[in-house]
């Protein structure tokens, strides 16, 4: 029961913390001076929520475990993230499609794990939809932009969308450690977020001029620990503090 | 984004208070301008209302006849209401 749970926690806090990651790359290096503070801002909003769910796992552990161990210690294999968010910013359409294919489906997870019989779950997801919900707005609004802006960035939005679009189909797949927590009443049925994700992001999609890419082939794997080619590079510079300098403190 | 208007920012720090300018950014259209607000302005808890206004629609007195604008105003103290006796117990005047 409890490595499910602690497994379970994984399949979500992962997903933040290595978005929040990949955000936190373009600080300083984002298009203008305001986005580049807007994507820094969605940034911490994940890392703030990694940290408490982080901490959660590690009063679950015990033995000296704390949101730092939990955070940089752990092998490849044990990150439980999506493949999705592991995605490189290659332009800022990349960054923007990204997100948003994430931020919807975050904000319906987290809506249905705002009633999970585990309080503290209960509790971060509270917490944590307000900064969510502003997250979806700002990547809606962004890939309406884009996609209904210039010719230019019509067709890299476009492009950003169909080739993360094979990423999507693994939000909604169960792990052992999904299933085991949705038979305790503490873990929410992805599969049942399926229909309206994808009916969601079709229609802002369409306000945005853009083609919902209409692919069969799915790409699957991170939720199970066998990460892209990606994974090793942003782990590197993620651990690299705490495996040079081990358990150094601010 | 070479091309994004320049909007000016009010943020009312909180109710009861005015709106206070408190910067400019660059935005290309009002929705754009107040997301960028939020993130710019309002992170540490700065305000609980955003106004934007496009710069080039801000009317501004010109720096050149600042002299016929706002010198004359300078030796007519009498406009300023300093010559009342104002009871103790009246404050914040």
């Amino acid at each position: 029961m409890k490595n499910n749970l602690i497994q379970y926690i994984y399949g979500i806090a992962d997903n933040s913390l290595i978005l929040g990651q990949r955000l936190g790359e373009l600080c300083g290096h984002g298009p203008s001076i305001e986005t580049d503070i807007a994507l820094t801002n969605i940034s911490l909003d994940l890392l703030g929520q990694t940290r408490s769910y982080f901490q959660y796992v590690a009063k679950l552990q015990g033995n000296g475990a704390n949101e730092d161990t939990v955070a940089f210690l752990r092998l490849e294999r044990e990150y439980k993230n999506v493949l999705l968010v592991e995605q490189p910013n290659t332009d800022f359409g990349y960054s923007i499609a990204r997100q948003f294919l994430f931020d919807v489906f975050h904000l319906a997870l987290l809506e249905e794990l705002q009633n999970s019989k585990d309080e503290m779950l209960a509790a971060i997801a509270k917490k944590s939809i307000k900064e969510v919900l502003y997250h979806t707005r700002f990547s809606s609004d962004w890939i309406k932009r884009l996609g209904d802006g210039t010719e230019e960035s019509h067709k890299r939005i476009q492009a950003a969308i169909n080739d993360l679009w094979i990423f999507t189909d693994e939000l909604f797949h169960q792990t052992d450690a999904d299933k085991a927590m949705v038979a305790e009443g503490i873990g929410v049925d992805v599969t049942l977020l399926k229909a309206n994700y994808y009916k969601k992001v079709s229609s802002i999609l369409e306000e945005a001029t853009l083609q919902t890419p209409s692919i069969e082939y799915f790409q699957k794997g991170g939720k199970q620990g066998i990460h892209s080619e990606h994974m090793g590079f942003i782990l590197t510079e993620l651990q690299y503090m705490q495996r040079t300098y081990p358990n150094m403190t601010w | 984004m070479k091309n994004w208007a320049l909007w000016e920012v009010f943020i009312r720090s909180k109710n009861g208070l005015e709106h206070r300018h408190c910067g400019s950014l660059h935005a290309s259209d009002a929705t754009m301008a107040l997301e960028n607000a939020r993130d710019v302005y309002t992170r540490r808890m700065e305000g609980v209302s955003i106004w934007v206004v496009p710069s080039a629609q801000i009317t501004a007195s010109n720096p050149e006849n600042n002299g016929e604008t706002f010198e004359p105003a300078m030796d007519k103290a009498y406009r300023h209401p300093t010559f009342y006796e104002l009871p103790d117990e009246l404050k914040h005047m």
